[in-house]
């Protein structure tokens, strides 16, 4: 039973060879996360005298110069790494739906003041926006999610807004109005579910950029502090002992790319296929 | 021309909101500039002079009128740490990040454009699924990491450049831009693969309407119907997304910096930032806000060109 209703799960999506590759590869860098938090082969902060080791049965990714473990890290980086992204998809999506689904239905003047603050908002690339937000008020991990959370909300409400702006004169919200359903309940309950894909495939690309824009900023020193480092501050802390370690830039790297790349592929193999020149 | 008009009011509009949002955020939020610049032992007297002096005894309005009409005028203020002037400090450092930016977007055009054409010209072809794959990954790696793979490749093991051996340009124009186009392509990559999947989309897209059968019906061939008639049309989207490219290159270009030990922007925004420097900081994003912004007008303007049936909506 299970295997043929899979089968037909499966068969509806337009191209699952890809999205079969993109779930496997973040099905593995999960895994990675999940089995960091149970049990690590070191402590990730853990100093030893085996400095700048190469890859080795003891240590699979060698260590860094300061003899920690390189796969322990990666494993405690991609977690942090992980948690900013979701909880700026929480935040960004959150808000930013709740804003423009509101302020579209209603529209008016207080509308056209969210689009214009959302408009400026929305020239400022994610990274600098916020970076402006943690300057103000200071770099921590949580802060960081925060500053990429609010970075987030103007492109999560202008998808809202128009979503909502192009449902609200349908057959079926006025019908809902007329038999006097409630404001909130139509937007909710009748409108938000039907535009569910479409914010979907938002939230997917939003986890993509939010993975790059955390790595990004880390790599510049801003978040979480050392010695708990996430991957981009790894990454950055191992620039110099590249030619010595090559994995110790490899390894975080790779994880970025694959936490990135997974969600991408399962996204593209959702999209119906495109036509071709004749 | 009333849709130029228009569109430069609303840009003028937005420039006004976000420069007052920055200035009331950095307002609240960093406290008295005064006590930053005399240090907490200051006699209230010499802070109540000085405050005078900086205008801080005005009104919030007030004072943000000032703050923009210097600021429009080239004068950011006085750093609290270095204690020059802030136009002095950025002045030597603001070209260098801008060139890396707009090399950036040269380079993403001259990969993306002629890439997401051929693609579409042979989509479905192996060769149009292979850089279609391709294109997911190089969409994966982050401009940092990129960079330091570059840096690697063509500079230690090709060694066709020096990592860090950056040159500025008033030593020499060449041999600056030609130290550039590396962490220039690290920049690129990404966006590069992302405008020749949106290119190769919309042209694709475009084929299958009904107008472009009307052209093949004509006699036109493949590349007839594509250059003639349905690039025009394609391109729209595309141009969308090189408006907010350069954003990102700019924001780009502060990560990828610090890679290739280029002395732009990135190191004093950063260091501005740990200080709580914030005439600098604030500065420094207004800049890049204003060109954003001014950026997306002409983006405007030229969709008009291209497209004149959008009008006031």
């Amino acid at each position: 039973m299970a295997t043929t209703r899979t089968r037909s799960l499966l068969a509806r999506i337009p191209n699952p060879r890809l999205f079969c590759a993109g779930a496997l590869i973040m099905l593995a860098v999960i895994t990675l996360i999940v089995i960091g938090m149970v049990w690590m082969p070191y402590e990730p902060t853990a100093m030893s005298p085996d400095r700048l080791q190469g890859v080795s049965a003891a240590h699979l990714l060698g260590t860094d110069k300061m003899g920690r473990d390189i796969l322990s890290r990666v494993m405690y980086g991609s977690r942090i790494t992980f948690l900013v992204a979701l909880g700026t998809m929480a935040i960004g999506a959150g808000f930013g739906i709740l804003v423009g689904a509101v302020t579209g239905y209603y529209g008016g003047i207080v509308d056209e003041v969210v689009m214009r603050v959302t408009d400026g908002l929305f020239a400022f690339p994610t990274v600098l926006l916020a970076l402006v937000i943690v300057s103000l008020f200071g770099s921590s991990t949580l802060n960081v999610m925060w500053a990429l959370g609010i970075a987030f909300v103007p492109s999560f409400i202008r998808v809202a807004r128009s979503e909502v702006i192009r449902c609200k004169h349908l057959d079926y919200v006025k019908n809902a109005r007329l038999m006097g359903v409630r404001d909130a309940r139509v937007i909710f309950v009748h409108i938000l579910p039907n535009v569910s894909g479409v914010i979907m495939s938002n939230v997917m690309i939003g986890f993509n950029n939010a993975v790059l824009s955390e790595a990004g900023l880390s790599y510049l020193g801003i978040g979480s502090q050392p010695p708990y480092a996430s991957l981009g501050q790894m990454i950055s802390e191992a620039q110099e002992i590249f030619f010595t370690v090559p994995s110790a830039v490899l390894g975080p790297g790779m994880v970025i790319v694959l936490m990135v790349l997974g969600f991408s592929l399962m996204g593209e193999g959702l999209r119906a296929a495109e036509g071709r020149m004749a | 021309m009333r849709y130029v008009l228009k569109k430069t009011a609303t840009t003028l509009a937005t420039l006004l909101v976000v420069s007052l949002l920055l200035f009331v955020a950095f307002q609240l939020i960093s406290g008295d500039p005064a006590t930053h610049i005399l240090g907490t032992g200051a006699t209230p007297e010499r802070l109540a002079a000085l405050r005078a002096e900086l205008g801080l005894d005005q009104p919030l309005p007030a004072r943000y009128l000032m703050w923009l009409t210097a600021f429009a005028r080239g004068d950011a203020g006085v750093s609290y740490v270095y204690h020059q002037s802030v136009s002095s400090l950025l002045s030597a450092k603001v070209p260098v990040t801008f060139a890396l930016a707009a090399m950036s977007f040269v380079l993403m055009c001259a990969i993306g454009l002629p890439m997401g054409i051929a693609c579409a010209k042979h989509a479905g072809s192996p060769i149009d699924r292979a850089v279609m794959v391709a294109n997911q990954i190089i969409m994966a790696i982050p401009p940092f990491f990129a960079g330091i793979l570059i840096s690697w490749a063509f500079g230690m093991g090709l060694h066709l450049f020096t990592p860090g051996g950056y040159v500025s340009y008033e030593t020499s124009v060449p041999r600056f831009l030609g130290y550039l186009v590396f962490p220039a392509v690290a920049i690129a990559l990404p966006r590069a693969a992302q405008l020749a999947k949106l290119l190769r989309g919309s042209l694709l897209e475009e084929a299958g309407k009904n107008y472009a059968r009307t052209a093949y019906s004509r006699g036109n061939n493949t590349n007839g119907v594509l250059y003639g008639h349905l690039l025009k049309n394609a391109f729209l989207p595309a141009l969308t997304f090189l408006g907010m490219s350069l954003g990102t290159m700019l924001a780009g270009s502060l990560v990828v910096e610090r890679v290739f030990n280029i002395p732009g922007i990135s190191s004093i925004l950063l260091a501005s930032i740990g200080n709580r420097d914030y005439p600098v900081v604030l500065a420094t994003v207004m800049l890049i806000a204003v060109f954003i912004i001014f950026v997306n007008l002409l983006v405007d303007i030229l969709y008009k060109v291209l497209d004149p049936r959008i009008d006031e909506e």
